[in-house]
């Protein structure tokens, strides 16, 4: 017994039974039937293909339906704008781990199930990590209709298979996502974007211990250094002279190395901005090496889609291995 | 309910004469094939109380290709095939059910490449955890995650489970420090997910795999990312007067912004316990002891270990920092060697792992103890309370009359109480065989069905450690080997 009114028993019937309206809404609305192409801010709906034209478009309901600042998560709907969800979040001095839209790129509206459909982690990812590992549950309306949960509510959890691995970076191909509990971080205490021209991108790499993002684009380093302020200071001392500047603008594609290998990266790539100690290299075309997979991973994928979604429903014309 | 023993039944099966065997002798060897009734009885059971396994032949294969031949006559043989770390599952996850091919790992042990550049290790699923971490931290890196079972368990293993540990509070569990797999499918098929750059093309089959429980595929090289070992360490332990003020402060620590590296959480009878097993200097007139790290550069840890000491401060709490890491070596033994200083309380000893929202904590520990009395039963609680990961561990004598009867009405009720509060099954040892039946007190119908999809994908043939994790009703139709096994679960 947890409350004087509500037996356990009552409490295990309730979690196990979805009765959010908005959530019943949504499904119904995805139905079991027709294409349906998911709309989010239309931020990266560059990537991972063209969606079919014919397809119904569907917004995921959006807002905020529980915010826990001591339990550092927060539930909320899929089309709730990031930069939005951020506002709430740092009253408690808090954001999560997903690119606000309105960092580098100059978009203000990613939202919520957009950048989890996408999967791409913002350019800080050497302090805030991947995308996925911020999200620790995810409901969605499945093929046939019906409504799921992944994960679970807690930030630890190894209940069941991981769908929410699945689902992030699936491009919405899966299943419409409807709302996520995220994990959430405490804002930096500090933080400074400094500027190196002409610098080492190694040696910023090896000697930036506060680094949340060193950026590289063939002469200059841009460096974000986030901690404590003697800790920022002590790194600063150990750089190459530096000035204060904000980073630099990307460029609208990625391209995925590795780590090491973008040192040695040429003029094939044109203008670039790359992500040094992560791999990312923002270009203005597309990856003349991305989508290829060994037959055998190919299968593998396409037998995930061919489960899921057997009817290709969801953003039919997109797909994980143009991305 | 009661707790099954069914050991002698299940190994009545024999190998001897057996055409599977003949074919996997004739393609390993005979030194890497063993059917022996010793072989097969230490590969029938893991570290939970589960004793309803049976193993069929034991393989030991030290490469990629000889796992793939395993498979290959499993394929010819129709036979089910288990994938077996360290066996320090506690979940019944490598305990084996209907005969099937154990294929162990342990010779698949070797460190295959260090790239420090890229800060990452290529490693075969049979190293141990902490092996890699005794390679690695002379030149700066460290295997982050940290079970308590570290000195033994395998990345395989922890790959399986999806491994946390104390330090996973701040670092995160075994998913986020995995970068690429090899895996031999159930079809036979090598297939390499996930990948060395930094965002592989496709669904993201890596994350999907890890914390599959052996049921996706085999394991046979693993690329683990490597973390930077803290330029600087401090390590606090708080003692309290009730455990309702060392809960509290574990959700005041959490609500003041701090992420510290651990936040670890033992009371009165497990402090007991420890100390007269370890001599780690546990204040012994405590109701409750948190031990609580903070690294990285030395401004902010110094910073941060402060405040933690002012936040616990208010909370009533006397406050020791360790004078030097040898002290800090002291307190870690102490805590990671809780469960093995139960053997002085009681000969068996149940390990409970679910997980609560933090701020649930002081609610749910009080009815925890309030169970135990209830049930009259000896409990322990050493858990991972920074993130909410309860271990109420309950201390008995299974020769009692009655005693596994109150273990596992306990249990249930734990299980019940910690989902009824927002918490979830487990929190670090994985759904197995344990808690496989109690998959439906948290998934609808619905969710189970699409988590049934997910292992078809990888496994068409449900080939791969069957009958664990999903209840029947929501498993793919095990192969005819399943079907004379006695599956009932640990409660039965």
């Amino acid at each position: 017994m947890t409350t004087p009114d509500l037996t356990t028993q009552d409490l295990l019937r309730a979690r196990r039974t979805i009765q959010d309206p908005v959530l019943l809404e949504f499904a119904a609305e995805v139905g079991s039937s027709d294409p349906i192409v998911m709309v989010g801010g239309n931020t990266q709906s560059h990537l991972g293909g063209v969606a079919d034209p014919n397809a119904r478009s569907l917004r995921a309901p959006s807002g905020i339906v529980k915010y826990q600042p001591d339990e550092m998560t927060v539930c909320v709907r899929a089309a709730t704008p990031v930069s939005e969800l951020h506002a709430a979040l740092s009253e408690h001095g808090q954001r999560t781990s997903l690119p606000d839209g309105t960092n580098l790129q100059g978009a203000v509206s990613s939202t919520v199930g957009g950048v989890i459909a996408v999967g791409r982690s913002p350019v800080t990812r050497l302090k805030d990590g991947h995308v996925r590992d911020a999200v620790l549950q995810l409901r969605y309306v499945a093929a046939d209709g019906a409504l799921v949960t992944a994960g679970g509510p807690t930030v630890k959890n190894v209940s069941g298979f991981d769908l929410c691995r699945i689902m992030v970076g699936s491009l919405g191909t899966l299943g419409c996502i409807a709302d996520v509990i995220l994990r959430t971080r405490p804002i930096n205490r500090h933080e400074r974007w400094l500027k190196m021209v002409d610098a080492d991108p190694k040696a910023v790499l090896n000697n930036a211990k506060t680094a949340a993002a060193i950026l590289w684009d063939g002469t200059v380093v841009w460096a974000q250094l986030v901690g404590h302020q003697a800790d920022i200071e002590s790194d600063q001392a150990r750089l190459p002279t530096s000035s204060s500047a904000l980073p630099p603008k990307l460029p609208p594609f990625r391209w995925s190395r590795r780590p090491k290998d973008l040192y040695q990266i040429g003029s094939e790539a044109g203008r670039f901005v790359a992500e040094i100690g992560v791999g990312v290299v923002h270009c203005e075309q597309p990856d003349p090496q991305g989508g290829k997979l060994s037959a055998n991973v190919e299968a593998l994928n396409r037998r995930v889609r061919d489960l899921f979604d057997p009817h290709r429903r969801f953003n039919p014309g997109r797909s994980v291995e143009l991305l | 309910m009661k707790l099954r023993r069914l050991t002698k039944r299940n190994h009545q099966n024999s190998t001897n004469n057996d055409p599977c065997a003949a074919d996997l002798q004739a393609t390993l060897g005979d030194q890497r094939v063993h059917t022996d009734s010793a072989a097969r009885h230490l590969a029938s059971t893991d570290a939970s109380i589960f004793t309803g396994g049976a193993a069929g032949i034991v393989c030991y294969p030290s490469t990629t290709e000889q796992v793939q031949a395993i498979m290959a006559v499993a394929i010819k043989h129709d036979r089910a095939v288990l994938p077996r770390g360290a066996g320090s599952g506690l979940s019944g996850g490598a305990a084996p059910l209907g005969n099937p091919i154990v294929v162990s790992t342990t010779r698949m042990n070797r460190v295959l490449e260090v790239d420090l550049e890229d800060r990452l290790a290529w490693v075969q699923p049979g190293v141990i955890n902490l092996d890699l971490s005794k390679q690695t931290s002379p030149f700066g890196f460290h295997f982050a995650p940290d079970p308590s079972s570290q000195q033994v368990c395998t990345i395989g293993g922890n790959v399986a489970n999806n491994s946390g540990g104390p330090h996973c509070l701040a670092y995160g569990v075994t998913s986020s420090h995995i970068l690429a797999l090899e895996v031999v499918l159930s079809s036979g098929e090598i297939v390499e997910l996930g990948g060395l750059d930094s965002e592989p093309t496709g669904y993201d089959l890596r994350g999907a795999f890890v914390g599959s429980e052996g049921m996706f595929g085999i394991t046979t090289k693993i690329a683990v990312r490597l973390t930077p070992n803290p330029e600087s360490v401090k390590t606090l332990m708080l003692s309290f007067d009730t455990v309702t003020d060392a809960a509290a402060t574990v959700s005041a620590v959490i609500a003041s912004g701090l992420v510290p590296a651990a936040i670890e959480m033992l009371d009165r009878n497990c402090v007991a316990a420890v100390e007269s097993f370890v001599h780690a200097g546990f204040p012994t007139d405590a109701a409750a002891v948190l031990i609580i790290e903070v690294d990285g550069l030395s401004a902010g840890v110094s910073a941060d270990a402060t405040k933690v000491a002012e936040v616990a401060q208010t909370h009533g709490a006397t406050v020791r920092v360790a004078a030097n890491e040898d002290e800090r070596a002291l307190w870690w033994k102490g805590r990671k060697s809780a469960f093995g200083a139960i053997a002085r309380v009681a000969p068996d000893y149940y390990l409970h792992d679910t997980v609560v929202p933090r701020s649930k904590l002081v609610e749910v520990l009080e009815a925890v103890y309030e169970i135990a009395q209830r049930y009259d039963l000896t409990m322990l609680n050493v858990f991972h309370a920074g993130d909410g990961n309860l271990h109420p561990l309950m201390a008995y004598n299974s020769r009692q009359a009655g005693a596994n009867e109150r273990v596992a009405a306990a249990s249930r009720e734990i299980l019940e109480l910690s989902l009824a509060v927002g918490g979830v099954l487990s929190g670090e040892h994985g759904i197995g065989v344990e808690k496989r039946d109690f998959m439906t007190d948290q998934f609808t119908s619905a969710d189970l069905a699409q988590q049934a999809l997910l292992r078809t994908a990888f496994d068409p043939f449900c080939r791969l450690n069957p009958g664990k994790v999903l209840p029947a009703a929501h498993s793919c139709a095990d192969i005819a080997t399943l079907s004379a096994a006695h599956a009932d679960g640990v409660w039965g």
